[in-house]
C-alpha cells in the first residue's frame, strides 16, 4: 500500500509539473496574471509530493518490504539502519528520486528567497525548472520506476553494493546531487532573461548566490567523492580522472568559471552573453554527466546499472533541453549583450583570461571523457584515455590560473597599470618566492621544480590574498570585510590549501607493496610498521579478516593501524577497508592485500605527506563560496530598482578596495 | 547571429556522437588472436590429472568451441544450460578451460549442473588463460580444424548470440571445409 501511495504520489508531482512548466509561461505570453500566479503554489505543492514519494521509499526500506524490487535489490534486513536509508539512492532508480525532489527543493528555495524578483520573472524561471522536472519524472515512471513490484515478494534482500556501505558514500550522492541540480538555478534565470530579452546587474545579482550554493554542494559533492575513493577502494590514490569524476567535475569547471564572468557581469556589465552562455554550459553539463553515467556509453570503474533504453531517452532529453536553450541563445543573445571598453592591463582582462582557462580546461576534459567514444564511433579503434593525457593537459593550464588567483584580487577594474601591479605585489611576491623555498628545502629536494611552482603558487595566493585582506581593513578595521570579499578570499586561500596538499602527495608519497609475515617490520620515512598478523573479526553484516599493524617513530608507539578485508554475504570478492591514521602533515594508510602463505600477507603501506590537505582546502572552497552568498548587497537587492543597468552601477568605480570585492 | 550558432553546432555533432556511442559495446575489446593460429598448450585434464588436453585434440574434431570457465564464476552458471543443450543436440564439439579454479570445486560443479565438454583442461595458475588473452570469465573461442581462432565471445553466451554470432561462421567454416 505504502509504495502505492509512493507512486501515485510522483504521478501527481508529474502532472503539477506540466501544469508548473506550461501556465505561467502561457500566462506571460498572453498577460493573464491569473496564470502567472499558479508558479510559486505549483512549485510549493509539487516538493509536497516529491516528498512524500521519497518518504514513502525510505518507509519500504525502513520496513524491509522486499516486494519492492528495488528495495530487493538494494537492501537485507542485517543492513545497519544507516545504510537501509542511504540505499534509497544508492542505485539507478532512488538516485533519480533524489535528483527530482533536489529539483523540487531548489524551486521551493526560489518561491521563498526571490520575493525580491518581479513576479514575472520568478514565474518563468519556476516554469523552466517546472519543465527540467517534468523530463526527468517522465524518465523516471518511464524507465526506471523505483517503486515496481516483485512477485513472489523474496523473503531476504540482496544487500547494498558493500562498497556503498560507507558513511562518506552516505552523504557523497545528496552533496552531488544538491550541486547538480542547483544549477539548474542559473539555467533558469540565463533562460528566462533570454525570453524577456533583458539582462541586466538585478538579474546577475539574483543569480550569483543561487550559483555559489549550488557551487559550494558541487565541491562538497566532489570532494566526499574523491576522499571515498582514497580509503575506501584501497589504492591510495584520490583522483583517477575516471569518466565519472570527470562527469561531475566539467560542470564544477564551467561553474567556477561562471562564478568568475557573474563577477565581470555584475560589475562592469560585460561578458553578458558569454556569462548566459555559461549558465546553460554549466547545467547542460550536469545533464550531459547524468547521460554518461546511465547510459553505458563510456567504461567506468562506478557506472549505474546500464540500459540503452534509459540512455536514448536521456539523449532525447538533451537534446530537446540544451538543443532549444542553444537556439534561444542564437536568437537573443544579441539582444542581451553590451559592450564597454577595458583597457589590456585590468582586472577585466585577468577575468578574461580566468574564463578562457577554466573553459579550455573543461573542454579539455570534455575531449579526453569522450575520445574513446569517437574513436570507436568512428571504427578507428578502441583505446582509452587516463591520467598521463589529463596531467599533461591539465598541468600547463592550471599553473597560470594559480597565478591570475593571486593577481586578480589586486588589480583595479577597467584600467590598470602594470607599475602599479608590481608595486602592490612588491612583498607579496619575493615573500611567496622565499617561503615556498624555505618550505621545500624542508620537506624535500630544492631541485624539485615542479614541487617548488606548486609551493610558489601556494604562498603566492596566500600572501596576495592577506595583502588584500590588510588592504581591506585599513582605516576600517574588521567592518572593511564585506561577505563578497571574505568568501571569495576564503575560497582562493582554500585553493593554496588544496595546491599544498596535490604538489606535495604526488611528489613525496611513499607506497610500498610488500609481504610480512607475523613480527615483520617495514621501515617507511620516520616510521616502523610492525605487522602483528591476522585475525578474524565480525561485523553487522559482513566477516573480515583484520590485520594489527603497530606503528612506531623513535622507539615511541604512534597508533595501532586494523586493515580489514571485508567479505559480504552478497559479494563474491572481498572488500578492502584500508586504515588510515590521518594527520596534518602525513597519513599513515595500511591495506591489506592477499595471503601468500604461512601466516603472511601481502600488504600497502604508504606515507602521505600533506594529503588531507586536498579535501581541507575543498572545504574551505566551498565555505568561501557560501560566505561570498551571504554578501550584504544580495540581501539588499530588493530596495535596487530592477531596471538598472550594470554599466551604470555607481559601485563601479576603480579602486583596489571596490575592485578586490569582485 | 551566425556567431552565436556555434555553440549549437558544436552540440549537435555531440549528440551525434553520443547517439551512435549508445549502439557500441565499449565493453567489447577485440582480441588481436583473431585469425591467428590459437597459442598451443598441454595441459593435465580436469576429470583425470593423468591424461593431457592439447591443441592438437582440438584438430580431430574440426570446428570447436573452447569455453572458459570456473566454479567460482557467476556469469559462468547463466551461460551453462545454454552450453549442456548445445551439447545435447551434437551442435559442436565444445571443449572447457578450467581457469584458475580448484578441481573438487570444479568437479562438483559439473556434477551438479552437468558436463557440456568433451573435456576440460585443468588451467590451475592461469598461464594458458594469459597466452589466450583472458580477461574475463566466461570466454568462448571458435577454434577451426586447422588450430586457427575465428572468433571470441566475451561474457556469458546467450542464445541470442549462438543465433546470430556463433553459428553463421560456424555453418560457413564447415562449408568452407566441405
Amino acid at each position: 500500500m505504502i509504495p502505492e501511495l509512493g507512486h501515485f504520489a510522483l504521478i501527481i508531482a508529474l502532472s503539477i509539473a506540466i501544469v508548473q512548466g506550461t501556465l505561467p509561461l502561457l500566462g506571460v505570453w498572453l498577460d493573464r496574471p491569473g496564470w502567472i500566479g499558479v508558479a510559486v503554489p505549483a512549485a510549493r505543492a509539487q516538493v509536497l509530493f516529491l516528498a512524500i514519494s521519497f518518504i514513502c521509499l525510505t518507509y519500504a526500506f525502513l520496513v524491509d518490504d522486499f516486494s519492492v524490487a528495488y528495495v530487493a535489490s538494494n537492501s537485507n534486513t542485517a543492513q545497519p539502519l544507516m545504510y537501509k536509508i542511504s540505499a534509497v539512492w544508492g542505485a539507478h532508480e532512488g538516485s533519480l528520486l533524489l535528483w527530482v525532489l533536489m529539483l523540487g527543493i531548489w524551486g521551493l528555495a526560489i518561491t521563498l528567497f526571490s520575493r525580491s524578483v518581479p513576479e514575472v520573472f520568478t514565474a518563468r524561471v519556476l516554469a523552466i525548472i517546472g519543465l527540467v522536472g517534468v523530463g526527468f519524472l517522465l524518465f523516471t515512471l518511464g524507465t526506471s520506476n523505483p517503486f515496481d513490484r516483485l512477485f513472489p515478494a523474496p523473503m531476504q534482500g540482496r544487500e547494498l553494493n558493500p562498497l556503498l556501505q560507507d558513511p562518506g558514500l552516505a552523504i557523497h550522492p545528496p552533496m552531488l546531487y544538491l550541486g547538480y541540480v542547483g544549477l539548474v538555478v542559473p539555467f533558469a534565470f540565463a533562460i528566462a532573461a533570454l525570453l524577456e530579452g533583458r539582462l541586466d546587474s538585478a538579474w546577475v545579482r539574483w543569480t550569483r548566490p543561487w550559483t555559489n550554493v549550488a557551487w559550494m554542494f558541487l565541491t562538497f559533492g566532489i570532494a566526499l567523492g574523491s576522499w571515498w575513493a582514497y580509503y575506501e577502494l584501497g589504492w591510495g590514490g584520490w583522483w583517477f580522472w575516471d569518466p565519472v569524476e570527470n562527469a561531475s567535475f566539467m560542470p564544477w569547471l564551467v561553474a567556477t568559471a561562471l562564478i568568475h564572468s557573474l563577477a565581470v557581469t555584475e560589475k562592469r556589465g560585460t561578458f553578458r552573453s558569454w556569462t548566459v552562455l555559461l549558465s546553460i554550459f554549466a547545467f547542460s553539463l550536469s545533464l550531459l554527466g547524468t547521460f554518461l553515467v546511465r547510459s553505458g556509453v563510456l567504461v567506468s570503474v562506478h557506472a549505474f546499472a546500464t540500459d540503452p533504453a534509459r540512455g536514448m531517452y536521456i539523449l532525447i532529453f538533451l537534446c530537446v533541453v540544451i538543443g532549444a536553450s542553444l537556439i534561444l541563445f542564437a536568437l537573443r543573445a544579441g539582444s542581451v549583450s553590451a559592450s564597454a571598453k577595458f583597457e589590456w592591463v585590468s582586472k577585466d582582462t585577468l577575468l578574461l583570461l580566468n574564463n578562457i582557462l577554466l573553459t579550455v580546461a573543461a573542454a579539455s576534459v570534455l575531449i579526453g571523457t569522450l575520445y574513446p567514444l569517437f574513436l570507436d564511433a568512428l571504427g578507428l579503434g578502441k583505446i582509452s584515455v587516463g591520467p598521463p593525457y589529463f596531467d599533461t593537459v591539465f598541468v600547463p593550464l592550471m599553473l597560470p590560473l594559480l597565478f591570475l588567483i593571486g593577481l586578480g584580487p589586486l588589480a583595479r577594474w577597467k584600467k590598470d597599470r602594470l607599475p602599479r601591479l608590481a608595486a602592490v605585489s612588491r612583498f607579496t611576491l619575493p615573500a611567496a618566492v622565499v617561503l615556498a623555498s624555505i618550505a621545500l628545502g624542508l620537506l624535500g629536494n630544492l631541485s624539485d621544480i615542479m614541487v617548488w611552482l606548486g609551493l610558489f603558487m601556494a604562498f603566492w595566493i596566500v600572501a596576495t590574498a592577506l595583502w588584500g585582506v590588510g588592504h581591506q581593513m585599513r582605516g576600517k578595521g574588521a567592518r572593511g570585510l564585506s561577505f563578497g570579499f571574505s568568501g571569495m578570499t576564503i575560497a582562493h586561500m582554500g585553493m593554496a590549501v588544496f595546491v599544498v596538499g596535490v604538489t606535495l602527495v604526488s611528489a613525496y608519497d611513499i607506497e610500498r607493496d610488500v609481504r610480512m609475515a607475523p613480527g615483520d617490520s617495514i621501515d617507511v620515512r620516520d616510521y616502523r610498521f610492525q605487522f602483528e598478523g591476522v585475525a578474524p573479526h565480525q561485523g553487522a553484516n559482513y566477516r573480515a579478516t583484520r590485520g594489527t599493524m603497530h606503528v612506531y617513530r623513535d622507539g615511541e608507539r604512534v597508533t595501532t593501524l586494523y586493515p580489514e578485508k571485508r567479505y559480504y554475504a552478497s559479494q563474491q570478492n572481498p572488500m578492502t577497508e584500508a586504515a588510515i591514521d590521518a594527520g596534518v602533515t602525513r597519513d599513515l594508510y595500511v591495506a591489506l592485500g592477499e595471503p601468500v602463505g604461512s601466516g603472511a600477507w601481502a600488504l600497502r603501506v604508504y606515507h602521505k605527506p600533506f594529503v588531507q590537505w586536498i579535501w581541507f582546502g575543498c572545504l574551505m572552497m566551498g565555505l568561501g563560496g557560501l560566505t561570498a552568498s551571504f554578501d550584504r548587497r544580495y540581501r539588499l537587492a530588493h530596495r535596487v530598482p530592477a531596471t538598472r543597468h550594470a554599466g551604470t552601477a555607481p559601485d563601479a568605480a576603480p579602486g583596489v578596495p571596490e575592485g578586490a570585492r569582485g | 547571429m551566425m556567431r552565436l550558432l556555434i555553440p549549437f553546432g558544436i552540440f549537435i555533432v555531440l549528440i551525434g556522437f553520443l547517439g551512435i556511442g549508445l549502439g557500441l559495446n565499449p565493453r567489447e575489446v577485440p582480441s588481436p588472436l583473431i585469425n591467428k593460429s590459437a597459442p598451443d598448450f598441454e595441459l593435465p585434464m580436469l576429470a583425470d590429472p593423468g591424461e593431457s588436453l592439447g591443441l592438437e585434440d582440438f584438430k580431430a574434431d574440426g570446428v570447436v568451441l573452447f569455453n572458459v570457465w570456473a566454479s567460482w564464476c557467476v556469469a559462468c552458471r547463466h551461460e551453462h544450460p545454454l552450453l549442456v543443450s548445445l551439447a545435447r543436440q551434437n551442435a559442436i564439439p565444445i571443449y572447457g578451460l578450467n581457469y584458475k579454479d580448484e578441481r573438487p570445486a570444479a568437479l562438483q560443479w559439473l556434477r551438479q549442473l552437468g558436463n557440456p565438454y568433451k573435456a576440460s583442461a585443468f588451467d590451475e595458475d592461469g598461464r594458458v588463460g594469459i597466452d589466450w588473452g583472458v580477461y574475463g570469465v566466461p570466454e568462448t573461442f571458435l577454434v577451426d580444424a586447422r588450430g586457427v581462432i575465428r572468433y571470441k565471445h566475451t561474457g556469458p553466451l546467450t542464445a541470442e548470440a549462438w543465433e546470430t554470432e556463433l553459428l553463421p561462421r560456424i555453418r560457413q567454416l564447415r562449408e568452407q571445409e566441405g
